[in-house]
């Protein structure tokens, strides 16, 4: 098990001459590296940390139940190990590499101060069960930040502890269902319009409920009088997202809330694409009861190839009451902040609907995230918005004569711009011009999302891309269009100068190969 | 704006492409009931990065850091030394600034590194395959609890008394909206777990029984009679292990029947941070389970000219294609903190995984022998690892951690905060003890609880 790579295979050796340059010995292109697997150049015996020899005689307190069979991890000294994660790094693309217009992602800089503030040892080098008299300053910041989402939202109440979008969905939709059940109302069903992020479906299922969708209209709103007919007693909530998937403010979303409210319901919102608002428009004057704050999309805290995110939700007044366990409380007398673990049946916060994780949150992107608003401002964040909105609609009317934009005429759009592949030709789709665009050094937009639009391409460039970027961005993408409207069929094959090819996802699937084994 | 690009020029020339009049234009949509005239009062204007790094750290220096003080705490998260490179490589912005890699071509980096986790997590843990990583140990101990309704096709859940009771409290939040039943207890205050009182509440409605190794009071015991139990009702075993390291020592869940393996991952590499962001770690001993596993999942493949490479799959279980039949809503998952355990994984391999362990449970036996000693002090386990339980005389143990805390000692996590309420709890302390721990700290340890339970006495 483990042995170093007696074969010497590499990964790469299998390709011969691809693009017509000289093979080389190693299957490495200059800075293009290739790297095996850790397994297969990393030994159990060796490792890059210096830690006492086990004492063999010693004796244990393990109840006989010590660990005698090989475990199989290979570990590396820290020169090699460095170079092999350097190494794999060079394969990613980041925001730091270069434009990455993901919709609904929101792939903003990543400011480094942020880094630098979370890493100080008073926030990172404490513990959650630490006595509250040793950690005010921690939990102030959580406070304050709670504070700062309150006034960016209009919102009076706030629950810190969700653990990234979707874990805040779920927050907010339990405490609909609570504040149900505390009046004993047994609601089934929770109305998702289909342009919806799948995590909305899902969440309101894993809560329980019965999830019915809610069709858009051809100018790419939700279907308000769709919404009206089906509301009823049987209805708990609605979720919207605003400013919705296909980049366009929902303006009729406070009747739609008034008639929710109205038949008893209450109103989720999604906050995913809060960018295009912060600042400059707050949920709580649209009706809103429930919306979770991505802190990873509109408060910069990086996504760091598939999280660690953060999902505070805020509340109206009357789901306040129904919030998790525990918060952060401020003795207004003594200026004290107090963590309240447990439930206190006397107060009017008595009809928490418990807890949802371990310990009290994301305190790692709460640090990030309020460095990033204190940086900002009341001023930037609006500026931020404003230049998220104005990006977006550059690359929209940049584009829409060469690229179908179905909802072009619906209005400016907000953070995203929404393309559909109705006019490539041949066999071409989306998925050959986003393949086309990584050749030309950008990270493809958001494919096939929103469902509603056929070949959709979502494109989300935030404001800290400037109008530079943009300007070859938008010179790219045109070619790219023109050529598939062309029916170029070589772009059937791209990426070309990737470190890899298109990869067999079906193959993947079929006989899945999910732990190195050797 | 130091984070904002655009010039006002920019501006004026892209509200002239896009002919707009002014960036209100843009903002036609709002309602006017919830325009705004200008930047959202109370709240203060930007600041300098020396500005905001002045506020920020006023904040910090009101907190006792671990490394600061003796440092005695667990019950969940654990301070371990994460060496430097570590971090250094986490925060290379390929990594720090990728997205969940959809765009496999251009994310082979965070993908095969994934791959490397979820061996390494598969083997700590003697499964067949682990995910890609969930928030938590606490949220992914109720996704097995809903996978093993899943798999079995019963609702009813029974918990061990001694699993941490966050993850308890977690599942029963679910639970309660789910309709399943979960069984609980609390702790019994033995020197050894009651595996046969626990195995003799596992019926034929059980989907599983879940228990914690080493459990919340830092007592270990073999499983293997409650996987036997378990599965001759027909139930799956899922264990819940908070402490990571600890499997460097003790026989993984696996080899003792566990199904489902899951935990928290923060002990290695991702360090303290007052609870989050952490990493939850899940596993199946079963191959033939995998379809009904939560989260991604990363598999390898190969490319057009036939390289290896590695791609996310399965993905028919998952949100973004089932919507509402998905087997879990989670989206972002701990994609970062992964990538910290498995670096510190890599750097400590096996060898440097089982001295890690090893040294934490010498120190930690030096610890019991020496706290022993304390008048007023009793240890309760028999066996342990890294962290054990004291019942002390004379005040609550809540109030001894508060004294102690005042006196600049960090010395333990009581049970009386984790059980608010029960009489029975509240005597008792746990005390952790890693390869952090210096001896003069146990020492200290020991002076200063013998002068807070002799004050009460």
């Amino acid at each position: 098990m483990n042995a170093p790579n007696k074969s010497g295979w590499k990964p790469s050796m299998q390709v011969a001459d691809a693009t017509g340059d000289s093979p080389t010995t190693t299957g490495n292109r200059a800075l293009m590296l290739e790297e095996p697997l850790l397994f297969e150049i990393g030994h159990t015996e060796v490792t890059g940390v210096d830690l006492p020899e086990i004492d063999e005689s010693a004796s244990t307190r393990l109840g006989g139940l010590d660990r005698s069979e090989p475990i199989g991890l290979a570990g590396m000294t820290e020169p090699e190990t460095v170079r092999h994660y350097t190494r794999l790094s060079r394969q990613n693309y980041g925001i730091d590499l270069g434009f990455f217009p993901l919709g609904s992602c929101t792939m903003k800089h990543n400011p480094r101060l942020n880094e630098k503030v979370a890493r100080l040892p008073g926030f990172a080098d404490i513990h959650p069960l630490a006595p509250q008299n040793s950690v005010q300053g921690a939990l102030e910041v959580i406070h304050e930040l709670g504070d700062w989402l309150k006034t960016l939202t209009g919102m009076p109440a706030v629950a810190m502890s969700p653990k990234a979008g979707a874990h805040g969905e779920l927050c907010g939709i339990l405490a609909i269902r609570a504040a149900h059940e505390a009046r004993g109302d047994a609601r089934e069903v929770v109305l998702v319009p289909e342009s919806a992020h799948g995590t909305n479906p899902a969440t309101a299922a894993v809560a329980g409920y019965r999830v019915e969708d809610i069709p858009a209209t051809p100018e790419g709103r939700v279907d308000v009088a769709k919404i009206k007919e089906r509301l009823g007693p049987d209805v708990a909530a609605v979720m919207i997202t605003n400013p919705n998937t296909c980049g366009l403010f929902e303006k009729d979303f406070r009747t739609i809330a008034d008639a929710v409210h109205e038949a008893g319901g209450y109103v989720y919102c999604d906050g995913a694409n809060f960018n295009a608002i912060v600042g400059r428009v707050r949920p709580g004057d649209l009706g809103v009861d429930a919306m979770h704050i991505n802190l990873h999309k509109t408060f910069s805290t990086p996504h760091g190839g598939g999280g660690p995110g953060s999902g505070p939700v805020v509340f109206s007044e009357a789901l306040a009451p129904f919030a998790p366990l525990p918060f952060v409380r401020r003795d207004e007398d003594s200026g004290t902040f107090e963590l309240v673990e447990e439930e206190a049946r006397e107060e009017s916060r008595g009809h928490t609907f418990g807890r949802m994780t371990a310990f009290h949150g994301q305190m790692g992107m709460f640090t990030r995230a309020l460095t990033y608003m204190l940086s900002h401002g009341a001023d930037g964040l609006k500026q931020v918005a404003e230049d998220a909105v104005l990006n977006a609609n550059y690359i929209l009317r940049s584009m829409d004569d060469i690229l179908h934009a179905p909802f072009a005429d619906s209005g400016p759009c907000m953070h995203e711009a929404l393309f559909g592949d109705k006019d490539f030709g041949g066999d071409l789709s989306t998925l050959d011009l986003a393949k086309g665009l990584i050749d030309e050094g950008y990270h493809p937009m958001t494919v096939y999302f929103p469902l509603v639009v056929h070949g959709a391409m979502l494109v989300e460039p935030t404001e800290t891309e400037s109008k530079a970027t943009m300007d070859q961005f938008i010179a790219a993408f045109r070619s790219l269009v023109e050529r598939a409207k062309a029916g170029d069929e070589t772009l059937k094959q791209a990426p070309y100068f990737a470190p890899r090819r298109r990869l067999d996802e079906t193959a993947a699937a079929r006989k899945p190969k999910l732990a190195f084994e050797g | 704006m130091r984070y904002l690009p655009l010039t006002d020029t920019d501006r004026k020339d892209m509200l002239a492409t896009i002919g707009a009049s002014s960036i209100d234009d843009l903002f036609v949509d709002v309602p006017e009931v919830a325009r705004l005239d200008g930047p959202i009062r109370d709240l203060p204007m930007h600041a300098s990065e020396l500005a905001v790094e002045r506020h920020m750290k006023a904040r910090a220096a009101k907190n006792l850091a671990a490394g600061d003080a003796p440092f005695f705490l667990g019950a969940g998260a654990y301070r371990h030394h994460v060496p430097a490179s570590v971090d250094h490589i986490i925060q290379r912005g390929e990594f720090l600034t990728a997205y969940t890699p959809y765009q496999p071509e251009i994310a082979q980096g965070t993908l095969q590194m994934l791959f490397e986790f979820q061996t390494q997590v598969a083997r700590l843990y003697g499964c067949a395959v682990a995910n890609a990583s969930l928030y938590d140990g606490s949220t992914a101990c109720w996704e097995a609890v809903a996978m093993a309704t899943r798999v079995t096709k019963r609702s009813r859940a029974v918990l061990s008394g001694a699993l941490h009771p966050h993850y308890a409290q977690v599942v029963k939040t679910m639970a309660h909206f789910t309709g399943d039943t979960i069984a609980d207890a609390q702790p019994a205050i033995t020197a050894d777990p009651d595996l046969d009182g626990l195995t003799s509440r596992i019926d034929d409605e059980t989907a599983c029984v879940v228990v914690q190794y080493p459990d919340i009071l830092g007592r270990v015991s073999d499983l293997s009679q409650v996987a036997e139990a378990a599965h001759a009702k027909g139930a799956l075993l899922v264990v819940v292990n908070t402490e990571p390291v600890a499997l460097g020592a003790l026989k993984s869940p696996g080899e003792m029947g566990a199904d489902i393996v899951v935990g928290e991952g923060q002990s290695i590499g991702v360090g303290l941070q007052f609870g989050g962001p952490y990493l939850g770690l899940f596993a199946v001993r079963d191959p033939k389970h995998v379809r009904q596993m939560p989260g991604r999942l990363c598999g390898e493949t190969i490319d057009a000219e036939g390289k290896r490479g590695f791609v996310l799959t399965l993905s028919t279980r998952e949100q973004h294609i089932r919507r509402e039949k998905a087997t879990s809503n989670i989206c972002t998952n701990s994609g970062l903190c992964a990538l910290a355990f498995s670096v510190h994984m890599t750097l400590l391999g096996e060898k440097g995984l089982r001295q890690l362990a090893a040294e934490n449970h010498r120190l930690a036996c030096v610890a019991a022998d020496r706290l022993e000693k304390v008048p007023g002090v009793k240890l309760l386990n028999n066996a342990f690892f890294n962290e054990f339980t004291l019942m002390l005389e004379g005040k609550p143990a809540r109030a001894i951690v508060r004294d102690l805390a005042d006196r600049g000692v960090l010395g333990g996590v009581s049970l009386g905060r984790l059980y608010p309420g029960v009489e029975a709890l509240e005597h008792a302390l746990l005390v952790a003890v890693t390869e952090t721990t210096t001896e003069e700290d146990i020492e200290t340890l020991a002076r200063e609880i013998e002068a807070s339970v002799k004050e009460a006495a």
